[in-house]
């Protein structure tokens, strides 16, 4: 149980995340994918909006990705509150300021706006997409990692450091 | 494609839903235990401090391919009788802006969509900037996206 409760290993969380893929198609019908809620949302949130991309989009339709990252949110809350024997820090203490809402927001928002153009993300493109062995999908996922590197390169001339 | 003796009773209404309620609370739990839902492990992975990241996401690609490859080849449906199939994904030049653009933030944020929703559930109030950034973010590429190269 200790084993449990700990931080699991790669070994066990990897083929998991894998499992997860199969779970989704086998009782779901459904592709693996998160990013897509964003549209999703914001079509809730904008029912009027007269905008192409979120008025021909078929929110009854898609309603599995809103029910799946509530559920993301609800797993979260059970290995947070039940399964684990010390609190996980998910933001860095530097991150709760003024300015670490800043770089959330700003970071957030080339979230949203880099994976809908991208059509995916880590789990639309990095873990379905090459699963299933798709050019696009390989060339997304290398796209993100040149984003990031470009990103950390960035932050170590900046700040000298890795913070 | 719904079988026809799959009687479409309330409780099959709910059972439907409640599915990927609970998939993704598995998959929320995973992240989670695996940390990659921390700022911490995705600077560790940019900074090629820990390899953890990326064994853990090729062997969940691994696992993923050897059950896409058997649901390609034996084509189950699912308990509700829906048909199961894995489309392909186009190519397009946005897999390109649009990533290299979702990488600057994947750095910045230490977060990538499936995490915000895991960092809410799991208390980290600051994480609804994230995730009204990623909102606005989206609606900005709804409005932009005639003018974008695709």
């Amino acid at each position: 149980m200790q084993f449990l409760l700990s931080p699991w290993p790669w070994w066990l969380a990897g083929p998991l995340i894998g499992l997860t893929v199969g779970l989704l198609l086998v009782l779901g019908g459904r592709n693996l994918g998160v990013s897509s809620s964003f549209r999703h949302l914001c079509t809730l949130a904008l029912p009027k909006s007269r905008l192409p991309y979120l008025a021909h989009n078929d929110v009854r339709k898609q309603a599995w990705s809103v029910l799946f990252v509530f559920g993301i949110s609800l797993g979260a809350f059970l290995a947070v509150h039940f399964l684990s024997n010390a609190p996980v820090e998910f933001l860095p203490a530097h991150y709760h300021s003024t300015s670490g809402a800043l770089k959330l927001l700003a970071g957030g928002f080339l979230v949203g706006f880099g994976t809908r153009w991208a059509r995916g993300c880590t789990s639309g493109h990095a873990i379905m997409g090459l699963a299933n062995f798709q050019l696009a999908s390989l060339y997304a996922v290398l796209s993100f990692f040149a984003g990031g590197l470009v990103a950390a390169g960035i932050a170590l001339l900046l700040n000298g450091g890795l913070s | 494609m719904s079988r026809s003796h799959v009687a479409d009773t309330r409780l099959n209404q709910f059972m439907r839903a409640m599915r990927y309620v609970l998939i993704g609370a598995f998959f929320g739990l995973v992240l989670t235990k695996a940390e990659v839902v921390t700022w911490h492990k995705i600077r560790a992975m940019f900074y090629f401090q820990e390899p953890d990241l990326y064994l853990i996401i090729g062997s969940a690609v691994a696992v993923a391919a050897l059950l896409v490859a058997l649901v390609k080849r034996f084509k189950p449906h699912t308990p509700f009788g829906e048909e199961v199939t894995v489309p392909d994904k186009p190519m397009h030049k946005g897999v390109f802006y649009g990533g290299f653009l979702f990488g600057l933030g994947w750095f910045i944020t230490g977060t990538c969509p499936g995490p915000i929703y895991a960092q809410l559930g799991g208390g980290e109030f600051f994480a609804v900037f994230t995730l009204i950034g990623a909102l606005a973010g989206a609606y900005a590429f709804a409005w932009a996206k005639p003018k974008l190269t695709d």
